[in-house]
């Protein structure tokens, strides 16, 4: 989906808030939250992907709105209830006020039945996709061509194992893109690679 | 999203709700306690840029051990005896030069090869960061603190997949003869990012 969450590019952002030796956590709840959904990944109440996706799927501007450990705190209190183990008003009583979830989820897809193999040096386009569900292409990519410069492991599709869906695995390939042909000349000048899904790709003849 | 218009009540604190789920799975024998104390522990002591650091020294130190981590970062770092979560299946470590400089950066969210070198920065997960630094490389480089000579090529690589990168550092200069041990003490998270040179 084209969610708020794929921010690659956005512009007006203002300067990183950079410190040296920033901490990942700042209040003792965050820990908890990271424990917990950590907890029901373990558990098998969900996978990464899933998690990942119910993020993607908050509200646009309670996603901007929200800290980063809100975001994992919704995804993971968003799945619980979709998989039958908690209910909002079970939540929301305990919790003595409202317990905002993310939206409900649309359809996953499987494996791209043309995907080919690829290898180091292919010159490959990212296919125009517009898919409804969970995808790990962000959209600054979307129709641009790149250079394959290294081969993954095979990985679960996410596209598919964030809906529950049977697939093969694919490997990711890493594919180098010239920030000019991402963004002409609003950019600076860089090489941005990415590490894309076999089933995203297409050679190019 | 719940139906906005049942809810006149005020959205509880993240405390709240974190307390809420937490108690939801107490009652359920889910013993979320235990595990909050042993997440506590990998997420203090265990997922440290110092093992990152290690890897670096060693790197630095052995030619024979930078070629495997190169060809195989994951089997690598398994020889120091350190581990990455099993859906981390591929550890691709980025070598600086005094002409090449590789960040990384998540766009999506904030993967990281937590394990090795260390949990995401706060600045790491922020929006500005994730929007800005595929982007505008260099003058996000430049705001942080690194500013490159004009004629270094910058290559980021955004996590977007499990594959997790690591950069290496340049060794810095006058440390020949230095142990491991005092070379790893010269690294640290920010340079394994990417967003500074040692």
């Amino acid at each position: 989906m084209d969610g708020m969450h794929d921010l690659g590019g956005k512009q007006g952002f203002g300067r990183v808030r950079y410190s040296l030796r920033a901490q990942t956590f700042h209040e003792p709840w965050e820990k908890r939250v990271n424990a917990l959904y950590s907890l029901a990944v373990k558990l098998g109440i969900f996978n990464m992907d899933e998690y990942r996706h119910a993020i993607e799927r908050m509200e646009p501007r309670h996603y901007l709105s929200a800290s980063y450990y809100e975001r994992s705190l919704t995804s993971l209190a968003t799945l619980c209830v979709e998989k039958g183990i908690l209910t909002q008003e079970e939540l929301e009583r305990r919790a003595q006020g409202a317990f905002p979830l993310a939206s409900p989820s649309a359809p996953g897809r499987g494996n791209v039945a043309t995907r080919e193999t690829l290898k180091v040096g292919d010159k490959v386009t990212v296919r125009t996709d517009y898919v409804p569900g969970h995808v790990r292409m962000p959209g600054y990519i979307r129709g641009k061509s790149g250079v394959v410069v290294g081969v993954s492991p095979a990985y679960p599709f996410p596209d598919a194992h964030g809906h529950g869906i049977e697939a093969e695995d694919e490997p990711t390939y890493d594919v180098r893109f010239d920030s000019r042909d991402l963004w002409s000349d609003s950019a600076d000048q860089a090489f941005v690679h990415v590490g894309v899904f076999e089933s995203y790709l297409e050679r190019e003849k | 999203m719940p139906d906005q218009t049942h809810h006149h009540q005020t959205t509880a604190s993240v405390e709240a709700r974190t307390d809420a789920i937490e108690a939801a799975f107490q009652e359920r024998g889910m013993e979320p306690a235990n595990f909050i104390r042993e997440f506590k522990h990998l997420a203090e002591e265990e997922w440290v840029p110092e093992n990152g650091a290690r890897v670096v020294a060693k790197a630095w130190t052995d030619p024979a051990f930078r070629e495997r981590l190169f060809a195989n970062g994951r089997d690598a770092v398994a020889e120091l005896g350190l581990s990455m979560p099993p859906h981390h299946r591929h550890l691709v470590v980025l070598e600086n030069t005094p002409k090449v400089h590789n960040v990384i950066c998540c766009t999506l969210c904030s993967c990281t090869a937590f394990s090795i070198i260390g949990l995401p920065p706060d600045w790491y997960k922020d929006l500005e960061y994730r929007a800005r630094v595929v982007r505008q490389s260099r003058t996000v480089l430049k705001e942080m603190g690194l500013e490159l000579p004009a004629d270094m090529e910058i290559r980021v690589w955004d996590t977007t997949a499990d594959t997790r990168y690591m950069v290496l550092p340049v060794r810095p200069a006058n440390t020949e003869g230095w142990s491991e041990e005092k070379l790893a003490g010269l690294v640290t998270k920010d340079a394994m990012i990417g967003v500074s040179r040692l």
